[in-house]
């Protein structure tokens, strides 16, 4: 029995954590319930800094939600409430940055190192590779002398 | 080549030093705004006091302030003594009380003295949205034909004012004259 009651008061204070802010907005379009998901997960709350606005409870996300809702009762396109928020925010409030000047180290930085690391690769590889059929193939000139006596030694013998 | 070779890392690693240690000093909390050089935004709102509407007409003629405050936040609290004093000094300040309640908004300017020579009641925060404003204080520098030219968030102190502000205000209210 106290097992269980234990089991179920875990239960119940994890259901909490799960998801932190709930409106009740009713959608005109059930298309429209998935855009705003969608849309308040993209964007960031400008107040509490890493929370998208869909799980802020802070009165600046209620507000953009609230906007959000709106827009879309409007029919606005994704791209415009993006843009409306961006034209406020900046491009702060996007977690999916837009690819401009400033944010292509962003986007191509990482894949840039790693093209770089394999080249780093590419290159210690091929350098070892020639040096060491430099060393097996090639004899000097005094190696191969040694050698021949060495050889003339063992058939003399 | 080779010994160049072997100072990368140390390059590197200096590099990301430097950047990091930057970091160190870096407000988080400080966003650049979006809204620099652009003009300010519409709105025709109640004011404060009285029944006058407010427009964007009446902010311009003179470069100013505008600052968002609201009864609910403490920090605007620290700030006001400060913003009174500069506005005996004559500095043009106009305030926007964000999602506030009138009343208690009312009660603070008798109070504490009000430094605004107008006060916007944005009651729904709506002219708060299209300005972006994520908190309070927030102040704004506007020229003399309404564009805003630089933003500050936080509290004003004297010390802020003297060593970082006053000079922005200055070159506005420069600009200005003929």
């Amino acid at each position: 029995m106290k097992r269980w009651i234990a089991a179920v008061v875990l239960g119940l204070s994890m259901a909490g954590v799960a998801h932190a802010a709930i409106d009740t907005y009713e959608f005109a379009k059930e298309g429209d319930r998935e855009r705003f998901r969608q849309l308040t997960k993209e964007l960031r709350c400008p107040k509490c800094q890493n929370q998208d606005i869909a799980d802020s409870n802070a009165p600046i996300a209620a507000d953009l939600r609230k906007e959000i809702f709106r827009m879309l009762g409007e029919g606005k396109d994704n791209q415009q409430i993006i843009d409306f928020m961006v034209d406020r925010y900046g491009d702060f409030v996007r977690y999916k940055p837009a690819l401009n000047a400033k944010t292509a180290v962003l986007w191509f930085g990482p894949a840039g190192l790693l093209l770089g690391g394999f080249v780093i690769i590419a290159v210690i590889v091929r350098r070892r590779r020639v040096q060491s059929a430099a060393t097996k193939d090639e004899l000097s000139v005094e190696e191969r002398e040694r050698l021949d006596q060495l050889l003339d030694k063992t058939k003399n013998d | 080549m080779r010994r160049w070779l072997m100072l990368l890392p140390l390059a590197i690693f200096l590099v990301v030093a430097v950047f990091l240690y930057r970091g160190l000093y870096l407000n988080p909390a400080e966003l650049p705004s979006a809204m620099i050089n652009k003009p300010f935004p519409e709105f025709s709102l109640p004011a404060v006091q009285g029944d006058k509407t407010l427009t964007r007409a009446d902010l311009l003629g003179k470069p100013a302030l505008v600052n968002v405050w609201g009864t609910w936040c403490i920090s605007c609290r620290v700030e006001h003594p400060v913003l009174n004093k500069l506005a005996e000094k004559g500095v043009v300040i106009y305030g926007i009380n964000y999602k506030d309640i009138n009343a208690d908004a009312l009660k603070w300017l008798d109070e504490f003295h009000n430094p605004y020579q107008l006060d916007i009641r944005d009651d729904a925060g709506t002219l708060g949205l299209n300005l972006g404003v994520y908190g309070a204080p927030e102040t704004f520098f506007i020229d003399a034909k309404g564009i805003i030219r630089d933003k500050f968030v936080g509290v004003i102190d004297e010390q802020v004012w003297r060593e970082k502000l006053a000079a922005k205000y200055q070159a506005l209210v420069d600009e200005a004259k003929p």
